[in-house]
């Protein structure tokens, strides 16, 4: 097995920015991506998206440019359309490329694996037809694709509000945006607003998006309290009640986009078993992290929205910081020269980070979101709903890891990703226990499933 | 007379002596470091097998086997028992002299369900195993169930029956107080009359502090499942010469597993698997189901489990102490012998003759100095 100084996992603004500062400090990182092209989520299919009018998805996307070109600097071995399918705490790593499984070693690790969304389990959520924004924004910028017209776009957060105006811009027609924040945030949100003003920009830009879709005319429909989507077979209509209103108000429509923002992707954390806390502010697990964003495992550490969520500016800078940190551990820099060149990230990470408070706050999802009825399923995989997963708690599990052997709740191919924090939540809030105290799914190898022939191979080459 | 019994270790075997001995009028507490069924009980591969036993399990697993036909009566649960019988298929001619002989040996021995079955039989059974295998050696009868289901089965009905279940509790101090025993854990104390020792892979610890060490080892043996696959196999299927326990559950997803080990994490008190033991595993399934190859895995994992040097368990009293029962060290093929540990349990605590032989399981057999 081939030992590396340094691999980075993901190749959003994290890990590309942690690669170049490596890079900077005489380490030559390996940077493994999932994806043919480089740019994470954030900077999905930047280099090859068929949206060339850069108008349409924004000054933001494009900045990822330079990031990118940092990372094909011919000394990073990039390793794109590769799968990780088992980390272990010495810090052995399973790829998976070409149908080729290989184990290779790092002395340090860099998972920059980014965020998801968060399930938004409402009634008639997996109906064809519903999808969530961000896979809606994956189209549009991977294939320049935009689903069946009109939309309706319903949820809350930064990315529903961005979307928006993307498809306004590439002339998408959008029946609705049905805004779940509840009334009173604003106000809650409101204290937040000094602190947030440290990052005026971000803020502003927030507003002109507001300021864009209403100047278009676009149907905004706040204090959403209830929703549904209903059709045979295929989603024909969405239902929702407003704040206050005990009616419920129809708009047909072939094409919903849910949002309810984005949650750390823990899976490889979890499956490495770091220390994880539950995050109150954001309603999200999050890995324990130290000032070099390491885990408490050693050499292995997490930078960007993986470790919790700051967005991509600060993922960036999470990214160098991370770099920095690889490059005092492996000894590249001193402490004293890390401690001082960290400095400046450090200070423009807190000012850009200041806006989190406020954003935090005003797009909390509430319990209706996050929590599905008895009919509705928690875990798409293995069709299992909320009544399901509470009549376990009845019985007496505690925690998800015990629902797993009368349910098979998170055992199904996404391997708990979509429903882990959702069969968390839906257990404490059942058997009225912390979060904390409830768990979350133990995970495990692979974390992407890896044919019994590869496997198979994997020992020949061993 | 001993009424107040602490077992250590909520698995399976810890389960099955709290029912039993709850049953017959003692106070039972169940203490455990982490949660029923944490560890081997909950999380091995279910098969429910008479068929390759140590001769001395033997009775142990035929009178086992008899609980499982009546599960449902017992902790009115099936536990997912489906009786679809195991096959230990031969890849050689020299597999099948073993197998030859070990159906000879069970004959002899005078019992009568492990059967040798020829090519056709095997590819009338098996019709999706590679043709090179020239035989096998069936148990009908045998078959799987769900692991974590019955222990949690087990766990109920002894509670019903008016066990007490501690979780989160590591015993972490043991001395005796008046004829009895008094256990720390955490904050807290347990005094005991009797005290049963299920500890699983932690059992050896006990022992050590009761002045009678055993030669265990903690292992883990790992498992991988994939997805679903459509239907091609009832039987529940091992090889002679290679670890291999391979079972199509009614869902479509098939569990892999049979011995080989991964690492155990003694400082976390867990499981971790192993690529190379894995790729092992999967290259034995390829070789005997090669259309297995693009069946894609779906998780893979390792519970810890108490290893014996002879590879049988610890059933019977203490050689220090007579107020101390154990059963623990079952060597990765516990799982089946669960239903009867209780009761042995139960009639070693009132001190009737176990209806069971377990004279070969005594924890004696490790003080006999042996020469080197």
């Amino acid at each position: 097995m081939i030992t590396h100084d340094l691999v980075i996992l993901g190749t959003g603004p994290a890990g590309m920015a942690a690669a170049t500062m490596a890079l900077e400090h005489g380490i030559t990182p390996v940077v493994i991506d999932e994806q043919p092209a480089a740019g994470g989520q954030i900077y999905r299919a930047l280099e090859r998206t068929p949206v060339r009018d850069r108008q349409i998805l924004g000054e933001d996307y494009w900045s990822g440019e330079s990031l990118i070109k940092g990372l094909k600097d011919p000394q990073i071995d990039y390793r794109p359309a590769t799968t990780v399918w088992q980390l272990t705490r010495q810090r052995e790593i399973g790829l998976l490329h070409d149908d080729k499984a290989e184990m290779i070693c790092a002395r340090h690790i860099i998972l920059a694996t980014g965020a998801m969304e968060r399930p938004m389990p409402i009634p008639g959520w997996t109906l064809p037809g519903v999808m969530t924004a961000g896979s809606g924004q994956i189209l549009l910028k991977s294939a320049g694709a935009v689903p069946q017209a009109p939309v309706v776009l319903a949820g809350c957060g930064p990315l529903l509000l961005l979307l928006a105006t993307q498809y306004l811009r590439a002339g998408v027609e959008i029946a609705a945006i049905l805004d779940t924040t509840p009334r009173d945030r604003y106000r809650a949100a409101l204290k937040h607003v000094p602190g947030a003003l440290r990052n005026a920009s971000t803020l502003l830009k927030g507003v002109g998006l507001l300021r864009e879709l209403r100047r278009a005319g676009v149907r905004h429909i706040k204090g959403v309290s209830a929703l549904r989507a209903e059709g045979s077979g295929q989603l024909e209509r969405v239902l929702w009640k407003q704040q206050g209103d005990d009616n419920w108000q129809t708009l047909e429509t072939p094409t919903l986009l849910l949002h309810q923002g984005v949650i750390p992707n823990t899976q490889i954390t979890r499956a490495v078993d770091c220390h994880h806390e539950w995050d109150e502010q954001q309603l999200a697990w999050k890995p324990r992290l130290d000032e070099w964003l390491g885990t408490d495992i050693p050499g292995i550490a997490v930078a960007g929205d993986g470790g919790g969520i700051v967005g991509a500016k600060a993922a960036g800078m999470q990214g160098q910081l991370a770099g920095l940190g690889a490059a005092l551990a492996l000894g590249k820099l001193t402490l004293e020269n890390s401690t001082q060149r960290a400095q400046p990230i450090r200070k423009a990470l807190a000012r850009d980070t200041a806006i989190r408070p406020f954003l935090d706050v005003l797009y909390r999802p509430a319990k209706q979101w996050r929590l599905p009825d008895d009919d509705t399923l928690a875990c798409r995989c293995e069709e299992v709903t909320g009544g399901e997963v509470r009549r376990m708690a009845e019985m007496g599990c505690r925690g998800p890891n015990q629902t797993k052997s009368f349910t098979r709740c998170g055992m199904g191919p996404c391997q708990g990703r979509m429903c882990g924090i959702t069969v968390s939540e839906l257990l404490a809030d059942a058997n009225q226990q912390s979060v904390e105290e409830t768990g979350y799914y133990r995970l495990r190898p692979p974390f992407k499933p890896i044919t019994l022939g590869q496997l198979a191979k994997a020992a020949e080459e061993g | 007379m001993s009424r107040r019994v602490v077992v250590v270790g909520a698995g399976f075997h810890g389960c099955s002596a709290a029912l039993r001995l709850s049953n017959q009028g003692y106070e039972v507490t169940v203490i455990d470091k982490a949660y029923a069924g944490r560890h081997a009980s909950g999380v091995n591969a279910g098969g429910v097998r008479r068929l390759g036993r140590h001769p001395a399990e033997i009775p142990l697993a035929i009178a086992a086997w008899e609980r499982w036909q009546n599960m449902t009566s017992i902790v009115g649960d099936d536990c997912g028992f489906r009786p679809v019988g195991q096959i230990k298929v031969a890849e050689s001619d020299n597999d099948m002299a073993i197998l030859t002989e070990r159906e000879r040996q069970v004959h002899n021995l005078g019992f009568h369900h492990e059967k040798l079955i020829n090519r056709d039989e095997l590819r009338k059974r098996l019709p999706a195993l590679a043709g090179h295998c020239p035989g096998g050696l069936a148990c009908d009868g045998d078959g799987f169930a769900n692991p974590y289901r019955t222990v949690t089965a087990w766990r109920r009905e002894a509670e019903r029956q008016g066990a007490c279940f501690r979780e989160g509790i590591e015993i972490t101090g043991i001395e005796p107080k008046g004829n009895g025993w008094r256990l720390s854990g955490g904050e807290e104390h347990f005094d005991a009359d009797l005290l049963v020792n299920c500890a699983g892979a932690w059992a050896g610890e006990l022992c050590k502090w009761l002045g009678e060490p055993v030669p265990l080892t903690a292992e883990a043996p790992m498992l991988m499942i994939t997805e679903r696959l459509s239907p091609f196999l009832g039987t529940v299927v091992g090889a002679t010469s290679r670890p291999l326990s391979f079972k199509q559950f009614e869902n479509g997803t098939v569990l892999i597993g049979g011995g080989v080990r991964g690492v155990v994490d003694t400082v976390r008190h867990v499981a971790e698997t192993r690529l190379d033991g894995l790729s092992e595993n999967a290259d034995t399934v390829v070789s005997l189901f090669p259309f297995m190859k693009e069946a894609r895995i779906m998780r893979t994992w390792a519970g810890v489990e108490a290893v014996m040097q002879d590879h049988i368990p610890v059933i019977g009293l203490s050689s220090q102490h007579d107020n101390v029962i154990h059963a623990f060290g079952f060597s990765a093929h516990g799982y089946q012998l669960g239903p009867i540990t209780g009761e042995i349990v139960a009639d070693l605590a009132m001190e009737r003759e176990p209806k069971l032989p377990i004279t070969p399981f005594s924890i004696q057999r490790f003080q006999t100095p042996c020469p080197e």
